[in-house]
């Protein structure tokens, strides 16, 4: 059985990676989970200097899903180096990288420090709906992603991964725009935008009122977004948006994605991530499947689809 | 490699209402209950998928011959209400133990201050907890547990509504008693815990405070859960991971 799939020039053993921000940089969840089985380890946004974050309530449970607003507290790029690297190198994984900023010299200090470093992939995070300057204020006009993709794409030595956000009208406008700055592969989705009232208290449920939605609530939304960028764009797409167990993850497969992230489901449970593998090998097995790679896309542009 | 943490079925050995919303459930699993440590938490699972996140609940005591651990919760909402409803025999998934608990540090004289959901962790740190004990435990209306604290120290009870014991809150009862104390312990509502801390950083006595915040992953991941501390090298901190317990002069509340 053939599971390997290729990111840029990047080869991963397998397409389960984990959804930033889901994941820590690895360390807690290699208490469950072995890392080496992973494809790829992307690892919570990374900024140039040291962030905060949001005040608390940041995470609400809703229905089948949950809102978050972290605003992108992270240790930044130099602590991450120092401390995260090395750990991560320990395992036989690729590491990707999520790149948060505020400015476009904020990204691109980030990719010149991690350029000379054993990072395998960048991913460029332009979709944060959690922080007032940066992250989507980057990531929904077309015009904006091509400039701000080119510009990091020039810094970076490393494969340029970029993250669209959901919160737009036109998915696919927004993945040509990127494949136009350079973009060596494309993750979708971030999370959609939304909010929670607690209506016996009469207050807001997080802090910042509004939050970022993740989980299987989202994952009809990403499916479909994953299938119209793969019909516009030639570079592989990471898909990921309540991926809870192999079936999920087949079916952005099949919707166009080459790799799949797994996300809120770590936390509903820590083994999620062997789980979907597993599942994917299950899958394969039962429907003799060969190569991981055959099922990429399979509902793009297919029509032999629909008639199996 | 070792995988060391646990995220596992475990069995309900007992499953009761002990006040007005308020149940005790005795969970069985030997690994859980060697590792447990005073102060920590687990994790409980619901099984509607529709609720994703696990539920943070103290250890209320630690059963290690058997291989035990006592859960005291209140029915909050609709995932507190749909555990209640698990039966004792059947099973319930559950990640822990979890976070830091109480340094138990053998002073002379320790005084205990517990309020509402607060108080089920301090009955194993009293349990454990050597040297003279004042347990100061408040509550709105309901008391539940109280009795089971008398067998480690002298309980004084305050309500709100003044339905037993002291009528108003713990701190004024505390200040009342005027101890000489060498150490608190204390786990309650962010107000009682503000009031405490004040109190305790005036008179300069160390204090540990178990706060409380909404929790995702409930093991360190998603930094959802932090508390501001005055640590300037890590200022916001994980109560899942460096917390529940933090110093009374650490915590910023
Ligand atoms: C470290 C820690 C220890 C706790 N120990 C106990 C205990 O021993 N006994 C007890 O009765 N309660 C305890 N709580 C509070 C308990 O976790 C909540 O009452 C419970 O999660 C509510 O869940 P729900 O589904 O009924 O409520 P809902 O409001 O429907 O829950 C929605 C979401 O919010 C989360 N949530 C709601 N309230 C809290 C809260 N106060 N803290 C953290 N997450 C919350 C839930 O876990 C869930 O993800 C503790 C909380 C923490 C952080
Ligand atoms: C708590 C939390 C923190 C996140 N932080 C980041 C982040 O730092 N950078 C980023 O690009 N996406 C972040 N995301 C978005 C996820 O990577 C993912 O795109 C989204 O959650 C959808 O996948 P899921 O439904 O499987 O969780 C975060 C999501 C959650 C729930
Ligand atoms: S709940 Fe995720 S870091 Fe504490």
């Amino acid at each position: 059985m053939d599971l390997s799939v290729k990111i840029g020039s990047v080869q991963l053993k397998n397409p389960v990676m984990t959804a930033s921000g889901t994941f820590g940089s690895g360390k807690e969840y290699s208490e469950f989970v072995d890392l080496n089985e992973l494809g790829a380890v992307v690892v919570k946004g990374i900024a140039s200097k040291p962030w905060d974050g949001n005040p608390t309530p940041r995470v609400a449970e809703t229905y089948g899903g949950m809102l978050n607003a972290v605003g992108l507290q992270n240790p930044g790029v130099d602590h991450f180096i120092k401390n995260d690297i090395p750990f991560l190198k320990k395992f036989d994984t690729k590491i990707v990288v999520n790149i948060a900023g505020r400015t476009v010299e904020d990204y691109c200090e980030v990719v010149e420090k991690l350029s000379d470093t054993e990072v395998d992939l960048l991913e460029l995070n332009i979709s944060c709906p959690n922080v007032k300057e940066g992250g989507i204020a980057f990531g929904t006009q077309a015009k904006m992603i091509e400039r701000v993709t080119s510009e990091v794409k020039r810094h970076s030595k490393q494969p340029l991964i970029v993250k669209l956000s959901p919160n737009v009208t036109d998915i696919a406008e927004m993945a040509l725009a990127a494949e136009a700055g350079g973009a060596d592969a494309l993750s979708l989705i971030n999370t959609l935008l939304g909010m929670k009232i607690d209506i016996h208290k009469r207050e807001f449920a997080l802090a910042n009122k509004m939050g970022g939605l993740s989980g299987p609530a989202i994952k009809p939304v990403a499916v479909r977004m994953v299938y119209q960028v793969a019909q516009a764009v030639k570079v592989p797409i990471i898909g990921m948006g309540g991926i809870m167990n192999g079936e999920d993850a087949i079916e952005f497969m099949m919707a166009g994605a080459t790799g799949v992230a797994v996300g809120t489901a770590n936390f509903a449970n820590p083994f999620a991530t062997m789980e979907v593998l597993d599942g994917i090998k299950g899958y394969m097995d039962r429907y003799g499947v060969k190569d991981v790679k055959e099922l990429i896309g399979l509902a793009v542009g297919n029509i032999e689809f629909n008639c199996m | 490699m070792s995988l060391s943490k646990i995220k596992v079925a475990t069995k309900i050995m007992k499953h009761s209402l002990i006040a007005t919303d308020v149940y005790e459930m005795w969970i069985e699993n030997k690994e859980m209950a060697k590792a447990a440590k005073v102060g920590q938490f687990v994790a409980l699972y619901c099984k509607d998928g529709s609720r994703l996140l696990p539920r943070p609940i103290s250890i209320c005591e630690i059963d290690n011959e058997e291989g035990r651990l006592r859960l005291v919760y209140r029915v909050f909402g609709a995932g507190t209400k749909e555990i209640s409803c698990f039966k004792e025999g059947e099973t319930i998934e559950v990640l822990g133990p979890l976070g830091n608990g109480f340094l138990t540090k053998d002073k002379n004289v320790s005084v205990i201050v517990g309020g509402g959901i607060g108080v089920p962790p301090l009955l194993e740190l009293c349990k454990q907890l050597k040297g003279e004990k004042h347990i100061f435990l408040g509550y709105r209306d309901t008391v539940f547990l109280a009795d089971e604290f008398k067998a480690y120290g002298d309980v004084y009870i305050a309500t709100e509504d003044g339905s037993v014991g002291h009528k108003g809150n713990v701190m004024t009862l505390l200040k009342e008693k005027g101890l000489d104390i060498d150490q608190v312990y204390a786990c309650g509502p962010k107000g009682m815990l503000k009031a405490l801390q004040s109190y305790v950083l005036e008179e300069q006595i160390p204090a540990q405070l178990s706060v409380e915040e909404k929790m995702a992953c409930g093991i360190g991941a998603c930094v959802g859960c932090i508390c501001e501390t005055n640590d300037r090298t890590m200022k916001n901190k994980r109560v899942c991971k460096e917390g529940p317990v933090f110093s009374a002069e650490e915590v910023v509340l």
